[in-house]
């Protein structure tokens, strides 16, 4: 069995703060401290150094000594030799612009860049303290019109895109980013709802939370592609993405009002008393008093639920919508480039990882930053 | 100041109330109205389109030939058989993914939660990474990107045979099994029946055990509960326990047991990655505990494996199960990706009812059913066994 550090203050060994490696002695110090503390410490540091240094050594002569970085055109010869050897990571400059960006005209996917780039703004401006409030959802309101006048065009002189040739990582964006803009709103009206003292409106919202919870998202998604045509009257014809964006907000909307539901559970009766006491409608009680601080309590589990929705937005690949994975995995239909999958896959990997490892640091600082106060 | 009548402040107090409840009131008939109105409305426009488009309603179909072939079952099965049996089928196999991917998971999961609290850097270092990456790459990628792994396995021909009687190709993972027969079905239920009477003798032991401090061992019970009568079931009844290794004809391996390949892609990654996210309970269940536990425990000299497991562990345990019973649930509703790969689970075998007979609101009930169905077994059995271990004090 493997040793355990007694450290609950300090909860990650790997963020103590180390030795600096000054000297040699130091270094000899760190490594009898972290690595041969015991003697099954040792055998284990041994075995691990021995393994983790063979699949290094695997992993560097696949994936840079011998992987083939660039050849011309479709000649995928050369990479096919090597296959089970090296990488080809030709693959990649072949096709990342189907890959980000689908079948948006190529001349104009300018456009699409830069509507992810104001994705990533946005993203990043609501990470600032100073931001948070009104102001706040002013810009976002503005940043999301913006995005829409981009994609789509039809104004300034930029051509019409329509919304079936959108694809790749701004439809990702897209689905997540409009799925929580929607999502948290309602969200907190179920979770107002869900607490209220009223029998029918809380049933309701019971029934729609445990319903949406209750089922896989995929599920969902068929309903919104397969069914949801039946619900609607002759002549009505919601486009695909649309449907699947109103399944998202719905799915969203569940999961959030659970979280924030937490968060008025942390809120102190005193609060509600005062706010009474004052004579505060229903409305201003909550919107000025109770939800500030709800929603202040639960930013850690929020952040932790927009980690997992983004992620979820893969899952319209099933329902045939071109997302980031959906264009990743049409881009190796190509014959020429059929067998080379698991690059194309570890390329869109890293996509994936590095907006959601930008935010688990963010909500790692944040409750960090609760613990203090 | 004089005593107020009893009628004076129940009248104040009255009117507010009265209106509080009339606007409560008012409220609930609008909302409820507009959801009424709203379901009254899809329903009535649902009710055309089918009639339109020719679409019949009701559950009849469940008894026609389903003519859908599934590849991978434990039930006999054949195109033939009604859509009940497929449905049937369908359950099964998203039982089987969620059950043994459970476990694996919680075993895996608990392992690098561990890892991750070692006091050797290297260890608890890895088991960071672990974490970190699975976490943080959709499921659904990472089940491609096992599946294309598989698919890149070489041909049964050149199969990897890691252990004689174990092959790895891209027909998937297949091991010697043991053909069960009635006489083999009657020694494994007498195995299972004494492991529930070892549960109940154990009780008893360790209640008398408490009453008078004699210390009693359990292995003698075991030994004969465990071993000696399955042994002697097994004898009278001549089961045979003889091993199948596959053997490899053609193109294809003929007996053992096979892990076909989207099965075993599937259930790859609903492990690794569900065991990530259990990492992370696990240690942070650890980390609630007490450290005063932890010196307490030393100062009696214990070792740290036996506090561990005899201490910390079990106290951890009432931090853990909470949000481990919302990750097993989140695995379940997971293995609904399966129809990514073409694994036939209930979610793609309803999917394709649906393409073939149309009748799509009866499809998606169905799954709604079954996934509410084993949501509400999961979480029953998780807060029965939270309520067994929760803190009783004194």
């Amino acid at each position: 069995m493997i040793s355990v550090t007694l450290t609950p203050e300090d909860p990650l060994p790997l963020d103590r703060p180390r030795s600096r490696r000054t000297s040699s002695g130091r270094v000899i110090g760190w490594l009898r401290a972290n690595l041969f503390a015991s003697i099954t410490s040792s055998i284990m540091s041994l075995l691990l150094i021995a393994v983790l240094g063979k699949a290094l050594f695997s992993l560097v002569q696949w994936g840079i000594s011998n992987a083939i970085w660039v050849i011309s055109g479709d000649q995928t010869g050369p990479c096919r030799a090597i296959r089970g050897i090296g990488a080809c990571w030709a693959v990649i400059p072949e096709k990342y612009r189907f890959i980000l960006f689908g079948t948006y005209p190529f001349s104009e996917q300018w456009r699409p860049a830069l509507a992810t780039l104001i994705f990533i703004a946005l993203f990043y401006l609501s990470t600032r303290r100073n931001m948070w409030g009104r102001k706040l959802i002013i810009t976002w309101a503005g940043a999301l019109v913006l995005i829409g006048a981009l994609m789509w065009g039809g104004l300034f002189g930029l051509s019409y895109v329509s919304q079936d040739r959108w694809g790749g990582l701004p439809v990702t964006l897209i689905l997540a980013t409009f799925g929580l803009a929607f999502g948290f709103p309602l969200g907190i009206i179920v979770a107002l709802g869900r607490r209220s003292k009223l029998p029918a409106i809380r049933s309701l919202c019971v029934l729609y939370v445990e319903l949406i919870r209750g089922v896989p998202l995929i599920s969902l998604l068929f309903m919104a592609s397969v069914m949801f045509p039946l619900f609607m009257p002759d002549g009505v014809n919601i486009d695909k993405l649309l449907r699947a964006q109103i399944a998202f907000v719905l799915y969203a909307g569940a999961y959030l009002a659970e979280v924030i539901r937490g968060g008025l559970q942390a809120v102190p009766r005193g609060q509600y008393d005062a706010a009474d006491a004052l004579g505060l409608s229903y409305w201003k009680k909550n919107a000025l008093i109770i939800l500030p601080q709800a929603i202040r309590h639960v930013i850690p589990p929020l952040v932790n639920t927009f980690i997992a929705f983004f992620k979820d937005t893969s899952l319209v690949l099933i329902i045939g919508i071109f997302d980031l994975l959906t264009t990743a995995k049409t881009s190796i239909v190509d014959p020429a480039w059929q067998t080379f999958s698991v690059e194309v896959y570890i390329f869109v990997s890293l996509i994936y990882f590095a907006f959601c490892f930008a935010m688990s640091r963010y909500s790692r600082q944040l409750e960090a930053q609760a613990r203090q106060t | 100041m004089t005593l107020s009548t009893p009628e004076t402040p129940r009248r104040v107090r009255r009117t507010p109330w009265n209106r509080q409840r009339l606007s409560g009131l008012l409220w609930q008939i609008v909302v409820v109205g507009i959801a009424v109105a709203i379901v009254a409305w899809l329903w009535s426009n649902a009710l055309h389109n089918l009639s339109v488009r020719r679409i019949s309603t009701g559950f009849a179909f469940l008894g026609r030939e389903a003519g859908m072939p599934i590849a991978d079952s434990w039930l006999a099965y054949s195109p033939k058989d009604p859509y009940f049996r497929a449905f049937l089928v369908g359950i099964v196999n998203t039982l089987r993914v969620a059950v043994i991917g459970i476990v694996l998971a919680t075993v895996v999961g608990t392992l690098v939660g561990i890892a991750r609290l070692s006091s050797n850097w290297l260890v608890s270092r890895l088991a960071a990474v672990y974490v970190e990456v699975l976490r943080d790459i959709p499921l659904l990628l990472q089940l491609l990107f096992w599946y294309v792994l598989m698919q890149g396995l070489p041909a049964a021909r050149n199969a990897w045979k890691p252990v004689d009687g174990v092959y790895l190709s891209n027909r998937g993972l297949i091991l010697p099994s043991i053909p069960i027969g009635e006489a083999n079905l009657w020694v494994i239920g007498a195995g299972v029946a004494g492991m529930i009477a070892l549960y109940f003798l154990r009780r008893r032991l360790i209640a008398q055990q408490m009453a008078d401090g004699r210390t009693r061992h359990i292995w003698p019970y075991a030994l004969v509960l465990l071993v000696v009568v399955p042994a002697l079931l097994s004898w009278l009844s001549g089961a045979s326990w003889g091993i199948t290794l596959p053997e490899l004809r053609g193109f294809n391996f003929v007996g053992g047991l096979t892990l076909a390949p989207e099965y075993f892609a599937l259930l790859i990654a609903l492990v690794t990655y569900t065991s990530a996210f259990i990492a992370e309970i696990v240690r942070s269940g650890i980390q609630a505990v007490d450290k005063g536990q932890w010196d307490a425990a030393k100062a009696l000299g214990l070792r740290r494996s036996f506090v561990l497991r005899q201490i910390v562990l079990p106290q951890a345990l009432r931090v853990i199960i909470p949000p481990m019973t919302s990750q097993y649930l989140n695995l379940t509703r997971n293995s609904s990706l399966a129809v990514a790969v073409g694994y036939q689970d209930i979610v793609s075998i309803a999917n394709t009812t649906l393409n073939q007979t149309g009748q799509a609101i009866e499809a998606i009930a169905l799954i709604m059913l079954v996934f509410l169905t084993i949501s509400l077994g999961i979480s029953l059995f998780m807060n029965w066994y939270n309520a067994r271990i929760a803190l009783v004090e004194r």
